[in-house]
């Protein structure tokens, strides 16, 4: 089981965190890995706490129940720092992605990180305001976490990124997204 | 070979129905298969299928329409879950007694009360009794493919009986995996055309069905359904080996994992038993024999095939996503009766778990896994039915 990557996102209703598992699932089953992608199904409402997984893997993938020892954390909301412990059941080794506009070494402080834990930032709300004029940071994310944790090359995630908003919405949507996934990707700081 | 993709297991029954293109579909929404019938919804007014959708008011009334059309002489389908088949359940009875192949997915939730709407095997044991066909699924391929071959099973001349395919609530039907399509034309080619047998639009050869039988024919009706019944499983397994061809996976009445040189085995059904081969790895590593048994036809059930595949078994341990208050888990009755017939005698517990769709961790597979080493060790059974991962 130990070439399966089991990741852990952490958001709040509205925020397309479920979005941001599907499309990180089929990024990376083009780059021909077995994926699951699910969230913890509960009443749903806007603003509410939630979780989502992914599992990453080069052998089939047979488990199905929750992702308790992440070794990717994701936190798409900061705010969610001060109410629930994100560190839960993490890996020694686990590499945190954190939007926020603070820097690294303060959220590894804020966490109480392992020194063998990696943590990166990026200002994903910032960016997503800048590219898509909303607060919608999945997409920026998803370029983040793939820098931090290579589990996926940036152009596979963009054509993935792309893939996922169909035909439902405008060229100048999607061009935002791919400019947020692209940007994540460039600003994630590692400390 | 298909296209791989990453869908839901919902998404993968929909597709397996576009394929399929039933002549007529009449269902009645009810979470957690309601995003079956979105999308196949949506399949019927882009044109993508010629299926004659009817949205009714009721499950009943979705189970009546499908009698109608498939007595009429049509391939039909449908998809419910949980109050959704509880609802049909007197017509389910009229289906198989009518001999109507009709074809059904259900997606397994909890029976209320208290409400629930999360994964348990209730809704599927519940109608265990109703004549239909049953094959339960792991994940989003095994549904897919069964689905498939569940029409050519329901609708073999020697069978002619409705098939249900169950695959787990939520776990399974919202979760996103990674499975593979079969091209449209394969499914095309493979389920071939719908022969109706004496349909009520053959206005030449008028029949009658559904009509008043009393003590002086009944049971010879329910004879005749038996024997129906009777031939599933060669037509199961005739369907596989035709199926393995068309795509390189194998299937059999049930699935033996690790089981051939096992002192110790798991009898589980649908997702979990995914979580638990991860463990019984764990444990093979350790160098404890233990095996699976994941049975996929449950109706009618393989006893003789069961009780061979756990002949040499010392230890049972019998999980059961279902309660049947009062009685042991319905797939422990089944597990008990099939040891009956080979005259072996395993120790066997009975473990109810997830009920309600509570998760089934892999930390219950080696708990479970634990204890009934122990068995084996003592010869000693301390509880026969007892509740794993509950609050007491």
């Amino acid at each position: 089981m130990s070439d399966t990557v089991e990741i852990r996102w952490h958001g709040r209703g509205g925020q397309g965190t479920v979005t941001a598992a599907k499309v990180l699932a089929d990024a990376c089953l083009s780059s021909g890995k077995n994926v699951q992608a699910f969230p913890e199904y509960g009443p749903e409402r806007a603003g509410a706490p939630l979780r989502a997984y992914n599992r990453i893997s080069t052998n089939p993938l047979r488990i199905h129940c929750p992702v308790t020892n992440p070794s990717i954390v994701a936190v798409v909301d900061a705010t969610l720092l001060d109410s629930i412990d994100v560190t839960e059941g993490a890996a020694d080794d686990a590499v945190f992605v954190v939007n926020t506009s603070k820097p690294p070494e303060e959220i590894r402080k804020k966490l109480k990180l392992k020194d063998t834990q990696k943590v990166f930032t990026v200002d994903a709300t910032k960016i997503a305001l800048e590219t898509i004029g909303r607060p919608l940071p999945n997409s920026c994310m998803l370029g983040a976490l793939a820098k931090a944790t290579g589990l996926v090359d940036l152009d596979t995630l963009l054509e993935d990124v792309k893939g996922s908003f169909g035909s439902k919405f405008s060229q100048k949507i999607i061009d935002a997204n791919l400019e947020a996934t692209r940007r994540g990707y460039e600003e994630v700081n590692e400390g | 070979m298909g296209k791989k993709l990453a869908v839901t297991g919902n998404q993968a029954i929909a597709e397996a129905m576009r394929q399929i293109n039933p002549d007529v579909c009449a269902a009645y929404p009810i979470t957690p298969s309601t995003e079956v019938m979105q999308r196949f919804a949506a399949f019927v007014a882009d044109g993508k299928v010629g299926t004659e959708l009817v949205t009714v008011e009721s499950e009943h009334s979705a189970m009546s329409a499908c009698i109608g059309a498939s007595a009429a002489g049509g391939r039909v389908m449908t998809a419910t879950s949980s109050q959704g088949l509880a609802l049909m359940w007197e017509m389910l009875h009229i289906a198989s007694g009518m001999r109507l192949p009709v074809v059904m997915t259900l997606v397994n939730r909890a029976l209320s009360a208290p409400i629930n709407i999360h994964g348990d095997h209730s809704d599927g044991m519940g109608s265990r009794d109703c004549g239909w066909i049953q094959l339960y699924s792991e994940n989003a391929q095994e549904a897919y493919d069964n689905l498939i071959q569940a029409i050519r099973i329901a609708e073999h001349e020697s069978v002619r009986l409705p098939a249900m395919v169950c695959m787990d609530g939520f776990i399974i039907s919202h979760s996103i995996e990674s499975m593979e399509f079969l091209p449209d034309e394969t499914v095309k080619e493979f389920i071939g055309e719908f022969k109706p047998t004496h349909p009520l639009l053959d206005v030449d050869n008028p029949v009658t069905y559904g009509p008043l039988v009393l003590p002086d024919y009944f049971i010879e009706f329910k004879r005749a359904q038996h024997e129906a019944m009777s031939h599933v499983k060669d037509v199961v397994l005739e369907v596989a080996k035709e199926f393995e061809k068309i795509s390189g996976r194998s299937y059999g009445l049930f699935e033996s994992y690790r089981l051939d040189d096992a002192d110790i085995a798991i009898v589980i059904l649908n997702s979990a038993a995914g979580t638990a081969k991860d463990v019984i790895d764990v444990f093979r590593d350790k160098g404890l024999k233990v095996g699976l048994l994941k049975p996929r036809l449950f109706r009618p059930f393989p006893y003789e095939e069961v009780a061979q595949a756990l002949a040499n078994v010392k230890v049972i341990g019998v999980l059961d996503r279902a309660e049947s208050l009062g009685g042991f888990g319905p797939m422990f009755m089944e597990i008990a009766s099939a040891m009956m017939t080979n005259g072996s005698n395993p120790l066997m517990v009975n473990k109810i778990y997830g009920l309600g769709g509570r998760d089934f961790m892999p930390e219950h597979a080696e708990a479970v896994i634990n204890e009934l080493k122990e068995i084996m060790d003592t010869g000693k059974v301390k509880v026969l039915k007892e509740y794993i991962g509950v609050r007491e």
